[in-house]
């Protein structure tokens, strides 16, 4: 089976886009199926199956859903290989933007979205920078400079990824990313593989469901702004 | 793997020295959230000392720094070349099938500065038609279509490539949403272009586009404070001198506040491949060819001919007319005492 790790800040677009792709694959007999991460609920469950694609969905409660997913990726794995898919895809919630599902030898997207502002690649931690893919969306209502300089931008930080712009309401791109998709290569287990980047530690008080203010309560790995 | 070498040979360079080799490579280092190096100080020196801490929050490793680097410099040659080699004589859609399987049967070939015309409903096949010239479909689309350019299939790798992107498409429901003036928004997207001289393009742009809209605006306009007119004004004068994309795909250009024809003939005169999809009898008959869309295929190719041309006066009078009773609605004037509507 084929594993593909989604990520990208909500919004962008990933479930739309995702849906895009696999319409296309299923067209051609591929068998697909879907594992989506989230933190306290998620929409995207009834989405995927009002397409008719099998999906189960993780909730991370108020962990860090990509550390969650970290902790969980074997299973899904062992969930898709049981169900018969040829390729299973990974959303995840794009909550944290300084964390990335990212796996070494596992094909990486991300999903970054137009209306996010030129700036936003720059913002945006491994997830975008250490991705294979770059699928860009909602390219139906910016100018064409604004698309342009946004994928610039992007190749900026991600010069050897493959940028693909699709659009998450036509389709237009879909069966393109469907392809770039069935590139992946085979996973067939993950022990001992290596996520891209090293997820940051959730060491402070407030990681830990803390909440109250005050340096009393604030303990572990706390960082001080500098106002002089 | 020349390029490559040069470009592992500018990690040692001092910082002034490459900067002034190339003088964009400063982007490097602000898009990844990093501080300009001190003159003196190499690439490699200055990626050995950064502080752990900071690589760790910008979500960076120290040993994929020069990788990236070098990829980033090969980028900037890319871009600067790709300039130069866009030069695309003719680009062919070789015919596929429609939804039914039925063989579409025609080789459509196309050359800078021609117009060619969409036209069918909604679903007809269009939006596939534009992503398989996007694509450079190899016959392993939908529509089993294939796309030559100057006659031979495209390298593989340019399929995806950004710098190599066929279409530029201008539509209806496109606008700006940056925050910046006219002249701030033009300077980057010449930026990105890695234009030589910036200033003079960008007044030329914003000329041009002046010329194209009804109402003037400056410079110093706001992008989003533009007037529907305006805003399709400069996103043509914009694309046309500013885009690589020898195609540029516009959906109906509506009528208030642009010189239609104008917007047309200034992106033929920057040897653009103009396809444009619209059912205005006006703009239909500046096409050179119609292609017909019907159940996911194109069923016809009309040439556009001289009788039908000839109605193109007619047409045009009668536009006019309807012109001149919108600018008296918007004078506040009573349409009856339109002298024109004699
Ligand atoms: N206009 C436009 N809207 C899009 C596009 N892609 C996604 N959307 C919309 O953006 C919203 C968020 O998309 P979704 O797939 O749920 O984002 P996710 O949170 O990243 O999974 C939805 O309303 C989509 O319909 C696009 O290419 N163009
Ligand atoms: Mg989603
Ligand atoms: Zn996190
Ligand atoms: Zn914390």
């Amino acid at each position: 089976m084929k594993l593909i790790t989604i990520a990208g800040p909500p919004s962008s677009g990933k479930t739309a886009v995702t849906i895009k792709a696999i319409a296309a694959l299923q067209r051609e007999g591929v068998h697909v199926g879907v594992v989506k991460f989230d933190s306290l609920s998620t929409q995207d469950q009834s989405v995927y199956e009002k397409q008719g694609v099998a999906v189960m969905s993780g909730l991370s409660g108020n962990l860090c859903p990509d550390h969650f997913f970290v902790s969980n990726v074997s299973d899904c794995l062992s969930w898709g290989a049981e169900k018969g898919f040829d390729l299973l895809v990974i959303e995840s919630a794009g909550l944290c933007n300084r964390c990335a599902p990212h796996i070494q030898g596992v094909l990486a997207v991300c999903v970054i979205d137009n209306l996010s502002g030129v700036d936003t690649p720059k913002k945006i931690g491994p997830m975008l920078k250490m991705s294979d893919v770059v699928v860009i969306t909602k390219g139906d209502i910016v100018s064409q400079a604004e698309r342009e300089v946004f994928s610039y931008r992007v190749r900026q930080v991600n010069a050897n990824g493959t940028i693909i712009n699709v659009n998450g309401l036509t389709g237009q791109g879909g069966h393109e990313l469907g392809k770039l998709l069935l590139n992946a290569p085979e996973t067939p287990d993950l022990d001992g593989r290596l996520l891209r980047f090293s997820m940051p530690a959730a060491l402070c008080s407030y990681c830990l469901g803390q909440r109250k203010i005050g340096s009393d309560f604030q303990m572990g790995n706390v960082k001080k702004m500098d106002f002089k | 793997m020349l390029i490559d070498t040069e470009n592992r040979e500018l990690l040692s360079l001092p910082t002034a020295e490459l900067l002034r080799l190339a003088p964009f490579a400063g982007d490097f280092f602000s898009s990844l959230g990093l501080e300009l190096p001190a003159e003196e100080i190499s690439t490699a020196d200055y990626f050995a000392s950064l502080d752990a801490e900071l690589l760790e929050d910008l979500g960076l490793e120290r040993q994929t720094l020069a990788e990236r680097f070098t990829a980033f410099m090969e980028l900037l040659e890319n871009l600067k070349s790709g300039i130069d080699n866009a030069h695309i004589e003719s680009i062919t859609i070789r015919g596929g099938h429609d939804k039914s399987g039925r063989a579409e049967e025609f080789d459509l070939t196309v050359k800078p500065g021609e117009v060619i015309c969409i036209v069918g409903p909604t679903g007809s096949g269009k939006s596939r038609f534009l992503a398989d010239i996007e694509w450079m479909a190899q016959g392993d689309t939908p529509t089993g279509r294939t796309i030559l350019i100057n006659g031979a299939a495209p390298d593989p790798s340019q399929r995806f490539s950004i710098e190599h992107k066929l279409v530029a498409q201008l539509s209806q429901n496109m606008n700006f949403v940056m925050d910046l003036t006219v002249e701030e928004f033009i300077t980057m997207h010449a930026e990105s272009r890695m234009v030589d001289d910036i200033p003079s393009v960008t007044a030329a742009i914003i000329k041009l586009a002046n010329d194209l809209a009804g109402e003037k605006f400056t410079p110093q306009t706001p992008v989003t404070a533009l007037s529907g007119g305006q805003s399709r004004a400069l996103m043509i004068a914009d694309t046309s001198c500013l885009s690589t994309s020898p195609i540029v795909l516009i959906d109906e250009i509506e009528n208030a506040g642009i010189d239609r024809k104008r917007a047309v003939h200034t992106l033929v005169d920057k040897r653009k491949i103009v396809l444009m999809a619209t059912h205005d009898p006006i703009l239909a008959l500046m096409g050179d060819r119609r292609l017909v869309f019907k159940n996911g295929g194109i069923s016809a190719i009309i040439e556009t001919s001289n009788s039908e041309r000839a109605n193109l006066a007619l047409f045009e009078e009668m536009d006019a007319k309807l012109g001149a009773v919108r600018n008296a609605l918007r004078n506040g004037e009573r349409i009856s005492h339109t002298p024109l509507l004699a």
